[in-house]
């Protein structure tokens, strides 16, 4: 049973904190879809549709950290590299309501919490940390390692909102320190493998077609730019 | 009209590697617990009995609820809990998670001309 879930099931958390957490969802998913409509136009809004898919395609790929765990892409800050944070966390949340309504992985009532930590927190921290990085993405070395480290830290911050919220309605009878540790510890390896799916996948697409990658944006507007001089 | 073309093979590519993936590489994947699993298990010991596993010991899976949609047709990534089928229940979520996606950012797209910037 444990083997084909990913996500956080029901009765991990208490009532309050699951209806806590999903208000957290819809007041965050409600601000998404509203500034989402600025990066979505005719040419944008297929491939969004598409990047959701890939990433519901890449969770599917556990791939092996320790002896006996697994772990498998979270995917907010490939999604919000390549289409924006905004239509990024609403990529990542449509793949987690798929996952929960159709093939019956992650939990209703945790369906909050599940799109806080992965949709919101962790597309939110990789998307920041791909920014921050964003000058030194001037070729594709650059662009691999900003890609990773804004991969890796999406998915140790999304581990941290798990321990937010363990902390706020979890069991008490389990020690909160032990239980933080082991879901960071195993997710500072994972996001290594999320660091590298996220490097390959950014690095393919700027190859082929750098203008559909929302992180490069702003670097091409100087071309642009000579290109309407010329004209 | 070539760009458009140019698109339209990319988007094309796009979604051929996503259902290579979730048809075809999700047979490879690793079965073990994923990291969340692997934190909500400790403590337990996962013995397989004859009414199928059960958690020995103390963690904090032991508190998690079956699934509400456990009976559905595709829970667990497979159709009828048959793993022989994986692949397709990979192809289905790719299929459903891109109509649905898309069709979402179809609708809430900027129209040209309807909002000007």
């Amino acid at each position: 049973m444990s083997a084909v879930a990913m996500h956080m099931s029901d009765g991990l958390l208490d009532t309050k904190t699951s209806l806590l957490f999903a208000g957290v969802a819809v007041v965050g998913l409600a601000v998404a879809a509203a500034r989402a409509r600025n990066d979505l136009d005719d040419r944008t809004a297929p491939l969004a549709g598409l990047v959701a898919a890939f990433v519901f395609a890449t969770q599917m790929l556990n791939f092996p950290v320790l002896p006996g765990v697994s772990g498998h892409l979270l995917g907010g800050a490939l999604a919000a590299m390549l289409v924006g944070p905004w239509v990024g966390a609403l990529c990542v949340s449509i793949v987690l309501v798929v996952q929960a309504l159709v093939f019956a992985d992650g939990g209703l009532t945790a369906l909050g919490a599940n799109i806080t930590n992965m949709a919101l927190i962790g597309t939110a921290a990789g998307f920041l940390v791909a920014t921050l990085l964003k000058r030194f993405a001037k070729n594709r070395a650059g662009l691999a390692v900003t890609a990773f480290v804004a991969a890796f830290t999406n998915t140790v911050i999304a581990s941290f909102g798990f321990v937010l919220e363990f902390a706020i309605g979890g069991d008490p009878a389990f020690s909160l320190g032990t239980v933080t540790a082991t879901l960071v510890g195993v997710h500072c390896l994972i996001g290594v493998g999320e660091g590298v799916i996220t490097a390959l996948t950014l690095v393919a697409v700027a190859a082929v077609r750098p203008d559909l990658v929302y992180l490069l944006r702003g670097s091409h507007k100087a071309l642009d730019v000579r290109e309407e001089t010329l004209a | 009209m070539k760009a458009k073309t140019r698109n339209l093979a990319f988007l094309l590519g796009f979604l051929a590697v996503a259902l290579v993936l979730a048809g075809v590489v999700s047979y490879f994947a690793d079965p073990n617990p994923d990291g969340l699993d692997h934190a909500t298990l400790e403590g337990c010991q996962v013995v397989r009995t004859a009414n199928g596993e059960e958690l020995r010991g103390s963690c904090i899976a032991q508190n998690a609820r079956e699934h509400n949609l456990a009976s559905s047709p595709l829970a667990g990534y497979s159709i009828s809990g048959d793993s022989g089928t994986t692949g397709l229940a990979g192809v289905i979520g790719v299929a459903v998670t891109v109509v649905l996606a898309g069709g979402l950012f179809w609708v809430l797209r900027k129209r040209p001309g309807k909002s000007a910037e």
